[in-house]
């Protein structure tokens, strides 16, 4: 069992927790994930590692609501416990020592994992910009935290309520053309904007790393769940990834391959939500 | 004087159309008059042809001859001798090609039944001997095992017999490895790996569950925190695809993730939140023991149609002949010297139907069995929403990866002798790991092998 010892809500559907797990945050890295399960009927979910302390011997996840699991974890308080918590999964993320300057791209929750990737870089001496995409303003996460760790921080607003009006692609393509030298991008987000992205910056050759986010069952190595198409080859995200080269994506198939479950995940949310009031037993 | 029967007494089995809708153990067990009338046909030869079948030596004449005097308990003690995990061979080991193939009995008339024999005496423990497992007195040397799989738990339980302190690490959330995530609750029930699982705990085993070795801890690390040997029994690793087109199309699943989501995530239990295809028509390509739990798991999910697609004949077929039989009395229908060329998508991507050609038997091929060969113009169709690729799988890099000195073959198989010593001092594997996907005995043999190497090695230091 993993005792939750801080939750806090970003917004109205994104919550922080700060889960006990001292052997994961002892080795974790930027860019690797958990596994978690609520409860023995309970789904295993994986989730990027938002942030560790190796001292306090704690795990960082930020998560969106958006299903049964999500749900029933989020119906977790301070002092309880999570049955299932598995981790560190996956390769870090890998930044050559020769790059200098970064623009880090967070769309939505995906922010909550892009900040990290910010930080780490920026603590390591780099030049960091930022580039947050939400809906609206009133979903805006961490941004005094992001504004701390980058050279300039820009929020976009899909409807203009915060920042600029526009999508995260915009913004890159401006901080491009007015003569910005990124030597790698990171983009961590919707599937769909991760893949505009790349788009943008595949024609001025920009490294660009994306984290991607599968189906997944066990998350170590043995369903092939995960598998995505990387350079025409497949690739098991849970154990090749969840990095990978973002000029060499198939996100198409991706996206596609992530609608499978929809139905059966909206009946279980429904289930969740409406019958039980989002508790399992009575 | 023998009972000399030419067949073996029948086991009683659910029947093919009610079992067929649920997930209740197919074959039910021996009753103590039924084990006793089959013991009663064992000859037992003085040469002992069907322990040298076995891949951990049970000493099969001794305790057949307890069962047929009604010495249940002792029978128990005589296979526990050797044997860590009796109610899951009794179940799962292919005794066709083990012990049975070997029994005297079978020359003229069915060999006599060691497999339900073992069963019964396991399960009759389970049920009526002393669970109380006696802890055995420590020798102060520490051993680590990754992965609580057959091999692994098998050398956990050889190890805690002889006085080590043993920690096994598991990366899933439960203790079994392949026995809870792959093979069926109709074939092998879960509470029954863990019991056996508990007696291993009782025997002072510790069992970390959500441990990823290679991540957590490095095996190099083990070893700085005071483990004298590691063994590795961390599995089979990744799923092999076929490499055709239309497998990223939904409704495409790898044996692994399927049976996964059926075992391990309990989808076929009202209740649990895990999502899986509502299937009507399922091709499950491929002739293996996983290949036959596949196609039974989903028919029992529902599937109307439920296709075995194996490339060879059924006399190359690899699977135990009990679960082929089985399959076909449950209505699986076995399309044979048969292979996929492609998988058709509807306008929303989901399986829609699997193209296929016909194949014939050609010269024997590097693994002896004849090479199955296109037959040119053959291509047909067949309607299915779901195929589930059970084709082999490849193993997991992390291990390998993470351990400097600890080498691998051209498949990513690790290398290691007889006794399962690996090429790092210290290190010991088998089980799939080393193999490749092979048998959960032929793995328990290697888990027991090792244990006895890694005893040596640890005794020869001091």
């Amino acid at each position: 069992m993993y005792k939750i010892v801080n939750k806090r809500a970003l917004n109205s559907t994104v919550t922080l927790m700060e889960v006990e797990a001292p052997h994961i945050a002892k080795k974790a890295k930027a860019g690797q994930f958990i596994i978690f399960r609520v409860d023995e009927q309970g789904e295993r979910v994986p989730l990027t590692i938002a942030d560790y302390d190796r001292e306090k011997g704690t795990v960082t996840i930020i998560f969106q609501i958006v299903g049964a699991s999500t749900k029933l974890l989020n119906d977790l308080n301070v002092g309880d416990s999570i049955l299932d918590f598995v981790g560190p999964l996956g390769v870090p993320t890998h930044v050559d020592p020769d790059v200098k300057r970064v623009c880090v791209i967070g769309g939505g929750v995906g922010n909550a994992i892009a900040y990290p990737q910010a930080k780490a870089l920026h603590n390591a001496g780099l030049q960091v910009d930022m580039i947050a995409g939400f809906r609206s303003k009133d979903i805006v996460i961490l941004e005094e935290e992001m504004k701390a760790v980058t050279d300039h921080l820009y929020i976009m607003t899909d409807d203009g309520s915060y920042g600029e009006k526009g999508l995260v692609t915009n913004k890159l393509q401006e901080l491009i053309d007015v003569g910005n030298q990124y030597d790698l991008v990171i983009a961590i987000g919707p599937v769909i904007m991760m893949k505009f992205v790349a788009a943008t910056t595949k024609p001025h050759n920009i490294k660009t790393l994306v984290s991607l986010n599968p189906i997944m069952v066990d998350g170590t190595g043995m369903c092939g769940g995960c598998r995505v198409k990387v350079g025409g080859k497949m690739k098991f995200a849970c154990v090749d990834g969840p990095d990978f080269d973002g000029h060499e994506v198939d996100f198409d198939e991706l996206m596609h391959r992530n609608t499978f479950y929809k139905e059966q995940e909206g009946q279980a949310r429904e289930h969740v939500c409406h019958l039980t009031g989002g508790k399992r037993h009575g | 004087m023998a009972n000399m029967a030419l067949k073996k007494v029948p086991m009683p089995e659910q029947a093919p159309d009610v079992r067929n809708k649920n997930f209740a153990e197919v074959a039910e067990g021996y009753t103590a008059e039924m084990a006793m009338e089959e013991a009663s046909r064992c000859l037992g030869c003085k040469h002992k042809p069907c322990v040298s079948g076995c891949p951990v030596n049970v000493h099969i004449p001794e305790f057949i001859a307890k069962v047929a005097a009604g010495d249940f308990a002792g029978a128990y003690q005589e296979i526990a001798l050797t044997n860590a995990l009796p109610a899951v061979c009794g179940r799962v080991c292919p005794q066709e090609t083990q012990c049975e193939g070997k029994c005297v009995r079978g020359i003229k008339g069915e060999p006599v039944g060691i497999g339900r024999l073992e069963r019964f005496v396991a399960d009759w423990q389970m049920h009526n001997g002393d669970s109380k497992v006696e802890k055995p007195a420590g020798n102060g040397h520490k051993v680590a095992i990754v992965g609580a799989g057959p091999a692994g738990l098998t050398c956990a339980g050889d190890l805690a017999k002889m006085g080590y302190q043993v920690t096994v690490y598991e990366a899933l959330h439960a203790a079994g490895g392949v026995l809870i995530y792959g093979i069926p609750e109709f074939r092998l029930p879960k509470d029954i790996v863990a019991a056996e699982v508990g007696k291993l705990e009782q025997m002072g085993v510790e069992i970390k569950t959500d441990w990823i070795i290679g991540r957590v801890e490095s095996i190099d690390e083990l070893f700085e925190q005071g483990y004298e040997a590691v063994f590795i029994g961390s599995g089979a690793g990744l799923p092999s695809f076929m490499g055709i087109p239309g497998e990223d199309l939904l409704g495409v699943y790898s044996a692994n993730e399927y049976l996964t989501r059926i075992n391990l995530m309990k989808a076929y239990k009202e209740g649990y939140d895990t999502p899986i295809a509502r299937s009507k028509a399922v091709a499950v390509i491929g002739g293996g023991n996983v290949a036959m739990d596949a196609a039974r798991c989903a028919k029992r999910m529902g599937a109307e149609q439920v296709y075995i697609v194996y490339r060879r004949s059924m006399e190359e077929l690899p699977a135990r002949a009990e679960e082929v039989h089985h399959a076909m009395e449950e209505g699986i229908v076995f399309k044979l010297l048969n292979n996929p060329t492609r998988i058709i998508g509807d306008e929303n991507g989901r399986v829609q139907a699997m193209e296929c050609v016909e194949m014939e038997l050609g010269e024997p091929d590097a693994s002896g069995r004849r090479r199955p060969i296109v037959k040119e113009g053959s291509e047909f169709t067949m309607e299915v929403d779901t195929v589930i690729m059970s084709i082999g799988t490849s193993p997991n890099p992390l291990i390998r990866s993470t351990t400097p000195g600890l080498e691998a073959n051209k498949h990513g198989c690790l290398i290691a002798q007889e006794n399962g010593a690996t090429t790092k001092e210290g290190v010991y594997a088998g089980g799939d790991a080393v193999t490749g996907a092979a048998t959960v005995i032929l793995a328990m043999g290697a888990g027991k092998t090792a244990a006895e190497a890694i005893d040596e090695y640890i005794k020869s230091k001091e």
